[in-house]
């Protein structure tokens, strides 16, 4: 296992190395734009209830799952959320993203509400599938002159920041009363996305 | 028909993408004046460049995985190395290396650290290496453009140092099972800044 990982990482490094051989001039320049990046990515995902509403959801339900599911689902919704995220920036298309952000409001919160225990692959596949539309819709969306690297930087940071703050809210599932708050708080983002989704159909 | 458009471009997308990394990077350089001279602008400028900055964080991470001993030889070999390979950009004066090389530093150093892969010494210290004067270089190429004095580079690569000796000793400190979990969740996060940042580089926005 490790030498198969290490052979992985020597044959990285040797391709790093080969593309290494293109020399052409370069250029320097000071950047500008950079704090307003940050601080648009970073209060990007909090300016939707959509966006928020999914995000919490994901962190509610892996904290009802318990481990691995209360960080492997965080860990999956922020990558694929950024492969979404991609796909915008290179110009593919993704069909029906408003009401793709609905439905990820809606099943998400009918988990939670359900105290839904599918299979970890299973969950982990419905939060990427959702994530996509989630970064594709909201990854990209960068004001002029600022930096699309901070941009990046504060959305994924506060994403987390997201899923950390379902997490932590999930907690008080150990205890009886938390367990039906919890998913009377699933049922509310369930139905939240009912409403997003009229909104997007409309 | 709509289905094979969204190949085509794809495959466009995909085409147009390797031409790029391939192409150049331009060097990226926040050249900071604090007036305190060349070596504490070299300090500043890690601390204002996030991309430069995020690198060494990433490849702390990963090398404070792979337990104490990679630690110990990463915190030398990525400093030396983004020293070196800054001088012999400098005096290059050229760029050689593609233009999503740091895209490609945070998603590969990323994916390692959320996939808590422990690479052996040896293999942490050449991609340590790599990353040094990959990132290294670009700084030297930067600074030599911009008509700065060198020096700026000992500041960058002493800076490089602490914070990567200060993010090591934390990692391989750790000891609970959910620190390395928090650890391997900060991977994912950099692995998903690093794919964003690829997306900008290809659309030219950074």
């Amino acid at each position: 296992m490790m030498t198969t990982v290490s052979r992985m990482v020597a044959t990285r490094a040797l391709g790093w190395l080969v593309t290494m051989l293109i020399a052409v001039p370069a250029w320097a320049h000071e950047q500008q734009g950079q704090a307003a990046g940050f601080v648009t990515g970073l209060l990007h995902p909090v300016s939707g209830l959509d966006h928020v509403l999914a995000m919490v959801a994901v962190g509610l339900w892996g904290a009802q799952l318990g481990a691995p599911a209360i960080w492997l689902l965080p860990v999956t919704f922020p990558l694929v959320m950024a492969f979404g995220g991609f796909l915008g920036l290179v110009g593919i298309p993704l069909p029906g993203i408003e009401m793709g952000i609905a439905m990820s409001a809606i099943l998400l919160g009918a988990m939670v509400a359900m105290e839904s225990r599918p299979p970890l692959w299973l969950a982990a596949a419905l939060v990427a599938f959702f994530a996509v539309f989630h970064g594709h819709a909201h990854g990209t969306e960068l004001p002029p002159g600022e930096s699309g690297f901070l941009y990046s930087v504060g959305f994924v940071l506060m994403t987390g920041c997201l899923h950390a703050t379902g997490i932590s809210i999930g907690l008080i599932h150990r205890w009886h009363t938390g367990r039906i708050a919890l998913r009377g708080a699933g049922a509310a983002v369930s139905a939240a996305g009912f409403f997003f989704l009229w909104r997007a159909l409309a | 028909m709509a289905r094979a458009g969204v190949t085509h471009r794809a495959r466009t997308v995909g085409a147009g993408a390797a031409l790029l990394l391939c192409l150049p990077a331009t060097a990226h350089a926040h050249l900071v004046t604090t007036g305190l001279g060349p070596i504490y602008d070299g300090i500043s400028h890690l601390f204002v460049s996030f991309d430069d900055l995020l690198v060494v964080v990433a490849m702390a991470l990963l090398a404070g995985l792979g337990g104490p001993s990679a630690g110990r030889q990463t915190l030398f070999a990525l400093p030396s190395a983004w020293l070196v390979g800054g001088v012999a950009g400098y005096l290059g004066r050229v760029t050689v290396l593609p233009a999503g090389i740091t895209s490609l530093s945070l998603l590969a150093l990323g994916i390692l650290v959320a996939l808590n892969v422990r690479l052996a010494p040896w293999i942490a210290t050449t991609v340590a290496v790599v990353v040094g004067v990959a990132h290294g270089w670009l700084n030297g190429t930067a600074i030599a453009s911009a008509g700065r004095e060198a020096s700026g580079l000992v500041g960058i690569a002493g800076a490089a140092f602490v914070v990567a000796a200060l993010v090591l000793g934390g990692v391989v400190s750790l000891r609970a099972p959910w620190t390395r979990i928090a650890v391997r969740v900060a991977g994912s996060w950099i692995a998903a800044i690093g794919l964003l940042l690829l997306g900008w580089t290809l659309k030219g926005r950074l």
